[in-house]
């Protein structure tokens, strides 16, 4: 047996650092694991406790029972529709300003002003613009006056503690994100392209609607749901600028409610599950229809 | 460049820019609004106030006790700011070099806190941080921000990282650095600017992040944005003014950090690697 002690690694195959080294396993690897056992504990884990949470109603009852409440409840089911009526219109009109703008900015050579204007109600807040609004958009407010000013209107519009409030702050604070977003797609896609078909005799619309549409779609979609993201988790801006009580009782004041006046963190987690499931859902449906679409390199074919 | 010269093309430029001077117009009306009603005396049903006065500073300064949001304030974000970079940059590096079984499931992981809304995530959130006794404390808070900005930093960093040439690191490697070494000498210094590009916008994120600070907050560790809220909200026992006193501080704020922001990083880039156009 002592003859066999010195046992080098060829007699059984690379070691398990060796192995492991060749799977991608390494040091270097190991740097990922605090961030992954973060996302664990204050992701994951929360989420699963709140999804368990959510059937084991405060109240007893079957297990289902927060989520038959939610359904049955017009005061709560309602607020699904509320929030995707503000949530979806909101999306695509920010969608179909940031378009033309972007392919605009594009052709600019100082961008960088611009686009910092543009960026600057990201760093407003919701607070503060619910604050603004309320003033210039009241009944006494610039806005109004303005418009009385010119003849346009002979009564202040009501704009404020209703839904066009709301929609206005999802505006302002939504359409900077998705301009920047829609921008640097619009960008990343190679001009050789479309001077080709310039070359070809493609109009301005053409070549919109043939080279860089589908190009595009991808990114559109992509856009879609983070600015659908956004809006659809409205919360100050509904309960400052809206009608809490009525027309924008979105979902999140549902679950803030549940939560925080009622103490029912099981009806709060059962609320917050159903809004991740419609949200989640919507996003599904969008990305899997950018299936349709051409998918490919967006840059010339000399990359 | 392409330069379309017809009637067609030149109208639609100009509703363009129409919409663009229209948006910004009002916008910054509104921001006006804001600064003017806080320096107002008195100012109901006329187009400006009857004086002008810097009172409502003073009296937001010592009603909100602003000094102490402020600290608390800074204190969650410098400590958000460093934990998400010392753990996504990390990460990141660790993503963008290696390939490994379950690299893309980790990329999800990742990728759902930006994908799922604050609130959705931060009410089951809340529950267990309330559960543990960490929730209105100041590390429950700081947790809280964190689920986002940490992912935020992992994905903006990870393009950066892929742009460096790993000749680079395999030179220090053959010179005999270790992995520490080659972080500090090597990697730090080339991905300075994009570590500082993502951790300024995580600054500015956080300040602006309300709704995971509303729900784990307790009464002394609001941040900024949580006690602006709960001024507006229980409005009418103080006088607008203040409050808006309060959103001019919180807006210069985050002002002063944008800018600093904007000139390390393009913002168009953020999102993309988008290659920048040659000038012509």
């Amino acid at each position: 047996m002592d003859a066999l002690a010195p046992v080098t690694p060829v007699e059984h195959g690379p070691s398990l650092r060796q192995r492991l080294a060749a799977r991608g396993f390494d040091a270097v690897t190991l740097l990922v694991v605090p961030a992954a056992i973060f996302s664990l504990l204050l992701f994951v884990y929360p989420f699963a406790f709140g999804f368990v949470l959510s059937f084991e109603p405060k109240a007893g009852g079957d297990w289902l029972a927060n989520y038959k409440r939610f359904f049955s409840d017009p005061f709560l089911y309602d607020t699904i529709a509320n929030t995707l009526r503000l949530a979806i219109p909101v999306t695509l009109i920010n969608l179909l300003l940031a378009v033309p703008i972007a392919f605009r900015v594009r052709l600019m050579r100082r961008q960088r002003l611009l686009t910092t204007i543009l960026v600057l109600p990201i760093t407003l807040g919701t607070v503060l613009v619910a604050e603004g609004l309320l003033n210039y958009l009241g009944p006494q407010g610039w806005f109004n006056r303005t418009l009385i000013t010119f003849g346009l209107i002979s009564q202040p519009l009501k704009l404020v503690h209703n839904y066009w409030g709301v929609f206005a702050s999802l505006v302002i604070t939504g359409f900077p994100f998705t301009f920047l977003l829609t921008l640097s797609y619009v960008t990343g896609i190679d001009p050789a392209l479309e001077q080709a078909a310039a070359t070809l005799g493609a109009s301005a619309w053409q070549r919109f609607r043939h080279v860089y549409l589908p190009l595009l779609m991808p990114g559109f979609a992509i856009t879609f749901c983070l600015s659908f993201v956004q809006a659809f988790s409205v919360f100050p801006s509904a309960v400052l600028l809206g009608e809490p009580a009525g027309v924008t009782r979105v979902i999140s004041i549902a679950a803030a409610t549940a939560a925080f006046e009622e103490y029912d963190y099981s009806m709060a987690s059962a609320i917050a599950m159903i809004m991740g499931f419609v949200q989640l859902a919507i996003v599904v449906a969008v990305l899997a229809s950018r299936g349709l679409f051409y998918r490919g390199p967006a840059s010339g074919a000399k990359g | 460049m392409i330069r379309d010269t017809t009637l067609g093309s030149k109208l639609w430029a100009a509703a363009i820019w129409f919409l663009v001077g229209f948006f910004v117009i009002n916008l910054f009306a509104m921001i006006a609004t804001v600064v003017t009603s806080s320096f107002a005396t008195r100012w109901l049903g006329t187009w400006l106030p009857v004086a002008f006065t810097t009172r409502w500073y003073s009296s937001a300064w010592s009603e909100f006790q602003l000094w102490d949001v402020l600290m608390v304030t800074f204190q969650v974000i410098a400590a958000v700011v460093f934990i998400s970079g010392a753990l996504g940059v990390t990460a990141a590096y660790a993503l963008a070099r290696r390939d490994f079984a379950g690299k893309r499931l980790l990329i999800l992981l990742f990728l759902l806190p930006l994908m799922i809304p604050p609130i959705t995530f931060g009410i089951p959130l809340a529950t267990v941080l309330y559960q543990t006794g960490l929730a209105g404390t100041f590390w429950g808070v700081v947790a809280a921000n964190l689920v986002p900005t940490v992912p935020f930093v992992i994905l903006v960093m990870i393009p950066f990282i892929e742009q460096i040439d790993p000749k680079i690191e395999a030179a220090a490697r053959v010179f005999g650095a270790n992995t520490f070494k080659l972080f500090v000498h090597v990697l730090l210094p080339l991905l300075l600017p994009g570590i500082l590009a993502a951790l300024l916008l995580v600054l500015v994120r956080t300040i602006a992040m309300f709704e995971l600070t509303f729900l784990v907050a307790g009464p002394t560790s609001q941040t900024l944005v949580v006690a602006l809220y709960y001024a507006v909200f229980a409005a009418g026992v103080r006088a607008v003014q203040s409050i808006d006193a309060m959103a001019v501080i919180y807006m210069v704020t985050t002002l002063v950090w944008l800018i600093i922001a904007l000139r390390f990083v393009n913002p168009t880039q953020i999102v993309t690697r988008a290659k920048q156009q040659p000038a012509h």
